[in-house]
Order: structure tokens, then C-alpha cells, then sequence
């Protein structure tokens, strides 16, 4: 395992995590506009939605009941999750690597990721 | 509904292009794209601009990655710095009103630019001699020119460390991948080669967006909507944006920057000066 091999490694991982989050989305996209293709477009005002779109719990259920907007956010949630999976790899591979300086250092980013994400939960 | 998610759409794959392009990420172009030729509201448009970011950083990955520009350690260290400032950003986003600061960033963008487009180091000047720091970090590395390997040196590391704090501060503050300023702080201050500044900064904005996300979403600026037809449409740009980037000439692009940078900063600066940030 060296550097080039684990960067290779971890573009790769980034691209297919962000083409399933992208099918999800478009799949979502694809209900939603089946059901609202003439509705009204209007975002002038901001009125935040509710529980079901922005809590992690909330957005599983509305996308198992199969709502567009549901499966829209998991997708969304699935995209926010390629940049924590790259840290993670990293992690992975400086372990690997036996590279302590930049284990450490990949875990700290980890740790202050995971600490924003709790917000959601 | 669906001539909205169409335009979006459009407008997004055109942001997606120049973000992947100048390493700056779609965000900063689809805020002002959003706000003022759709009048969506700034709160969505913030919220779909941190998922562009992500989209843009994570979808054009592998392509810088084939080319060997981008360095791995450089982009965790700093993430440290970038990563704690996006959640300090996205808490102080609540309470302070954010006006001022968009002003004065506005103007540092603008010296920046300038700096850029009209006093830019040759690119065959000799490499930095790497500073104690940066070595004992195993910061520096080596790019690819003409089928070559050429290796440079880190320098100015806690400065570069201070402003990667303050690009996530922003970045987490406006919904935006600040990428600007991460090019800013390894290119000018730690003096590492321009094409390696603008990858590893591609690199570096999705980590520092998810920072953020958290936080976004919770307050329900992720609107499904808003956020969809933006994803998708930037996702597209960047990857063609990718491509064209790794036959771009170095000259060219510090060029397309300046420029992008100098918009950035009029954007920035009329919409602290109307309250609209």
C-alpha cells in the first residue's frame, strides 16, 4: 500500500458512492415530479419542512413509504456520507501504511465530522 | 414545477463546469445564480449550494487523482483546520448578523485576485526550499510535468493553517466550498504549485461542506426541491469541468480564476451591502 494506490483507492470509492447518491436522487426527483410536475414553484419565503426532511430518522421513513422528497434527502444524506467515507479510507490506509502521524491526524477530522453529524440525529 | 427544476438544472451544469474548472467548487456560483435570476429564497440556495459543493469535490475525485496532482496529506492536515472552522461558521450563521464580514471578504477577494491574474510567479521558477515544519509534517511532494516528476516544497505553514481555519469559517457560514480561499492559502502563502492548490483544494471542499451539512439540514436549508435539480445539474458540469481541466495551460487558468475570484467578490460585496447575506 502506498500513497498513489490509496488515492487511486479512494477516487474511485468517492465516484460510485456519488453515482448511487445521484441515481437515488434522480429516482426521487422522478416520483416527486410525477406528482407535482405543475405545481407552483415558489421559494421566495423560507418556511423550514418538517421533522421527515430534516432528521435522519424522519427522511428513512418518508423515503420507506417511497415520497420523492424522502428518497431525494436520502440520496442527499448518501452524498454527504462520500466525503466521511474518504476520511475514513484514509484513515484505513495510513493504518495500513503504519503512518501514525496522519492516522492520527485522519481520526481527528473523523471525530470533528462526526460531531457536526450529530446535529441531525 | 418542472420548467423550475429544468432551469436549475441548466444553471447548475453550468456552475458545476466553472467550479471543477478553477477548483473553487459550483457553490459560489449557484448562490447568486439562484437568488437573483430565480429569486429563490438565499436560505435554499445556501443549502442546495453545500450539497453542489460535495457533489463537485467527491464527483471530479478520481479524475484529479489519475493525474497525480493532488496531495492526500496536505488535504487532511489542513481539513483539521478547515473542519472546525465550518462548524464554528455554521453556528455563528444563527446568531451574528453577516453583512460586514461579507463586505471585508469581498475586498480581501479582490486584492486576491488582482494578486493572482497580474503578479503571478512563472511556473518554471525554482521550487521553495520546504521550511522545518512542513518537513517534519512529510507535507511536501511531487506533480507530474511533461511525463516527469517534480518535486516541491511546503512553506508558511501556520499561516496557511490560520487562513484553511478561516476558509471553513466562511465556508460554513455562506453554504459555499470557499475553495477560493483554500487555493489562496496553499498557492500564494504556502507557495505550493497552482495545479496542485486547485486539486487538492477540489479535494478538500467536500470534507470541509460535510462539516456543515449537519447542521444545514437540521435547520431545513436542504430543501429536496431546491437541492435536487441543483446536485444533479452541477454533478454533470463538474465532471465534464474535470476533464477539459487536466488539459488547461496553468496561464489560462490563473486567468479563469482571477476572474471568477473578482465575481465572487462583487457578489459578495453587493449583497453585504444590501443585507441580502
Amino acid at each position: 500500500m502506498n500513497d498513489r494506490r490509496l488515492e487511486n483507492m479512494i477516487g474511485h470509492l468517492l465516484r460510485a458512492g456519488v453515482f448511487l447518491a445521484a441515481a437515488v436522487v434522480l429516482t426521487g426527483g422522478a416520483i416527486y415530479l410525477a406528482h407535482h410536475a405543475f405545481d407552483r414553484a415558489e421559494f421566495h419565503t423560507f418556511a423550514p419542512g418538517g421533522p421527515d426532511l430534516r432528521m435522519a430518522s424522519g427522511i428513512v421513513q418518508s423515503a420507506a413509504h417511497f415520497r420523492g422528497e424522502g428518497l431525494i434527502q436520502i440520496g442527499l444524506l448518501l452524498l454527504i456520507a462520500t466525503p466521511v467515507l474518504r476520511v475514513m479510507m484514509a484513515l484505513l490506509g495510513f493504518a495500513l501504511e503504519r503512518d501514525r502521524l496522519y492516522s492520527t491526524v485522519s481520526l481527528i477530522v473523523l471525530l470533528i465530522l462526526a460531531y457536526s453529524l450529530m446535529f441531525m440525529s | 414545477m418542472w420548467e423550475f427544476t429544468a432551469v436549475i438544472w441548466s444553471l447548475s451544469a453550468l456552475a458545476g463546469f466553472l467550479g471543477a474548472l478553477t477548483g473553487l467548487g459550483g457553490g459560489v456560483i449557484v448562490v447568486p445564480a439562484l437568488t437573483l435570476l430565480l429569486g429563490v429564497n438565499i436560505k435554499y440556495a445556501i443549502g442546495a449550494s453545500l450539497v453542489s459543493v460535495i457533489a463537485t469535490s467527491s464527483g471530479a475525485a478520481a479524475a484529479y487523482v489519475r493525474e497525480g496532482f493532488s496531495n492526500i496529506r496536505i488535504g487532511m492536515f489542513f481539513e483539521v483546520a478547515t473542519t472546525v472552522g465550518a462548524i464554528v461558521g455554521a453556528m455563528l450563521a444563527g446568531c451574528v448578523g453577516t453583512h460586514a464580514l461579507a463586505i471585508v471578504f469581498g475586498l480581501v477577494l479582490v486584492q486576491s485576485a488582482y494578486q493572482i491574474m497580474f503578479k503571478a510567479a512563472p511556473e518554471s521558477a525554482a521550487p521553495v526550499a520546504p521550511d522545518a515544519l512542513a518537513s517534519r509534517l512529510r507535507l511536501n511532494g511531487s506533480y507530474p510535468v511533461g511525463g516527469e516528476s517534480k518535486s516541491y516544497g511546503v512553506c508558511n505553514v501556520p499561516a496557511g493553517f490560520g487562513m484553511m481555519f478561516g476558509a471553513g469559517a466562511l465556508s460554513g457560514l455562506l453554504g459555499i466550498g470557499s475553495g477560493a480561499v483554500k487555493v489562496i492559502a496553499m498557492d500564494r502563502a504556502m507557495r505550493i504549485p497552482f495545479k496542485v492548490s486547485t486539486t487538492t483544494s477540489n479535494f478538500m471542499i467536500g470534507v470541509t461542506a460535510a462539516a456543515s451539512a449537519g447542521v444545514y439540514l437540521h435547520r431545513g436549508y436542504i430543501d429536496p426541491r431546491v437541492a435536487m435539480p441543483v446536485m444533479l445539474g452541477v454533478l454533470a458540469g463538474a465532471l465534464l469541468g474535470a476533464k477539459v481541466l487536466v488539459r488547461a495551460r496553468v496561464r489560462t487558468l490563473r486567468i479563469v480564476f482571477g476572474v471568477v475570484i473578482f465575481a465572487l467578490a462583487a457578489e459578495m460585496i453587493v449583497n453585504g451591502l444590501m443585507g441580502r447575506i
